[in-house]
């Protein structure tokens, strides 16, 4: 198992310097403002997102483009966002989606009817 | 593949159309031994087998025609043997789970005209087993019930499959039993002669003495060819997928089912919009809160797939089953619950192409029904 991040930002893209911390699975991280969720995890070393729902097999970011739902991890009690499309925010609580996510436990900051982004 | 001199495929039987409806038929006649030919239209076909919802489901269906009642249940009950046998011939387990069915009604009148329908049922058939539950009485069985449910039936006859493992176990299974599937035929002409059946499709040509039509929304214009009449047409239905969850339903319903990998499926809608399938926002709408009002906490669930597809409906609702008077050994099958009558089609269809008696139930199912001359209704 590698444990040097294997991506790294162009340098020519990494304009701000500015970082923001947010926490994987409870580990505080510093990542790059302005990144994705899942950009920022992979950065910071991260390779297992999540766990499928069947086989319960590991899973990290594929497409990086909002496709192909491997990049799922669960955001401030949101299950299953896709961590390609979601920008960090400082704060942010990021968990590894472990399996399908289970409806009886709804996130108690929904509120009803409200339209998930 | 083996060609006689003129370069035509020949086969035992040849069977056009390798849908759910053709290849469970397909899959009886490679079980009995005999040498298929399935013939597949291609991706460009509208494939009402890869849209469907999965439901073996016997309430409710035949209130004003009890052979077809009859013919649903006899198929239901064939099906734990019907998926033993795919689970052996593929390694496929189609997940068949036949716990009993809940038919949510939203109103009291609805409630009503339910318990009616499944009374005339029981008369019909005597042993019919169902029962009415009240909001109470459901919320005891299925404790998410929103409050919008005023009741429901509930029959332990129903269950369901997952239809996509269904299609790929049927292929696998026929497969495996000998059958020989064709990918990609276009079918252009029958021609019939004494005891012998050409199929062309462009350059290519397959002989049989046997022919079973079950091309689907395809049937219409392949029945006239061999004596028969087919008038089936489409009818939409749209499906909403979700995310996978945590198991939450047991039981299967008319409108909302968890799979067995923990995706669900709502549905249920029938538009006649032609040979359009694609899906539209109020439909979908309407189905999505027609779910929540069922099981409230699906308010929240990611939702990442919408479909259509196509029904194949004939005048009546019901199936066409019938050898052609003109051209012995020409079949039509065509129906549009391929998933529950697919256990009928493999082990009661299958052997009566192959010369044996035709099942008791099918006498009222032939096509000259829809003929001008015939008062027929649209209920199913």
């Amino acid at each position: 198992m590698p444990t040097d991040p294997l991506f790294q930002p162009v340098a020519s893209e990494a304009r701000s310097p500015r970082t923001v911390s947010l926490s994987f699975n409870d580990q505080p991280l510093m990542v790059p403002a302005g990144s994705t969720v899942a950009a920022a995890l992979l950065m910071s070393g991260i390779n297992r997102f999540r766990a499928t729902p069947v086989s319960e097999a590991p899973r990290a970011p594929y497409c990086m483009m909002g496709v192909c739902f491997d990049c799922l991890v669960t955001v401030d009690g949101v299950p299953n966002r896709q961590s390609c499309l979601v920008e960090v925010a400082a704060g942010m609580r990021i968990l590894a989606q472990e399996g399908a996510r289970d409806l009886l436990l709804q996130p108690a900051n929904i509120a009803p009817g409200e339209v998930q982004p | 593949m083996s060609q006689d001199v003129h370069g035509a495929t020949p086969a035992g039987v040849i069977v056009i159309g390798a849908g759910l409806v053709g290849s469970a038929v397909a899959y009886g006649l490679a079980r009995a031994g005999v040498d298929t030919v399935v013939l597949d239209q291609g991706d460009n076909a509208f494939r009402a087998s890869r849209g469907n919802f999965g439901l073996v489901w016997v309430q409710g269906k035949g209130y004003d025609l009890p052979d077809y009642a009859r013919w649903t249940r006899s198929s239901a009950t064939r099906w734990p043997a019907l998926a033993e046998a795919l689970l052996a011939d593929s390694g496929i387990d189609v997940q068949c789970k036949q716990p009993g069915g809940f038919h949510m009604c939203f109103s009291d009148d609805e409630l009503l005209e339910r318990q009616a329908r499944l009374h005339r049922l029981q008369n019909a058939l005597g042993d019919y087993p169902f029962q009415m539950l009240d909001a109470a009485e459901l919320k005891t069985r299925l404790p998410l019930i929103g409050p919008a449910v005023v009741g429901a039936s509930y029959s332990p006859q129903d269950g369901h499959v997952n239809p996509l493992k269904l299609l790929r176990a049927l292929h696998a299974s026929a497969q495996a039993q000998g059958a020989r599937l064709h990918g990609g035929v276009q079918v252009d002409r029958i021609d019939c002669a004494p005891g012998e059946f050409c199929v062309s499709a462009g350059p290519r040509r397959f002989v049989a003495p046997r022919i079973v039509l079950a091309a689907g929304l395809g049937n219409p214009g392949l029945a006239r060819q061999v004596g028969l009449q087919a008038p089936v047409a489409p009818n939409r239905g749209q499906v909403l997928i979700s995310e996978r969850v945590r198991p939450f339903l047991a039981y299967p319903t008319i409108n909302v089912r968890q799979t067995d990998e923990g995706t669900v499926q709502l549905g249920d809608s029938m538009e006649e919009v032609d040979f359009d399938d694609g899906t539209t926002t109020p439909v979908l709408a309407a189905i999505a809160r027609r779910a929540v009002a069922t099981f409230p906490l699906l308010q929240g669930v990611g939702l990442v797939r919408a479909w259509a597809a196509l029904r194949v409906m004939s005048p009546d609702g019901y199936p066409i089953y019938q050898q052609s008077n003109a051209h012995p050994g020409a079949f039509v099958v065509t129906c549009h619950s391929g998933v529950t009558l697919a256990a009928a089609h493999a082990l009661r269809i299958a052997p009566w192409i192959l010369g044996g008696a035709q099942p008791d139930e099918l006498g009222v199912f032939t096509g000259e029904r829809f003929l001008p001359d015939k008062v027929f209704s649209h209920a199913h």
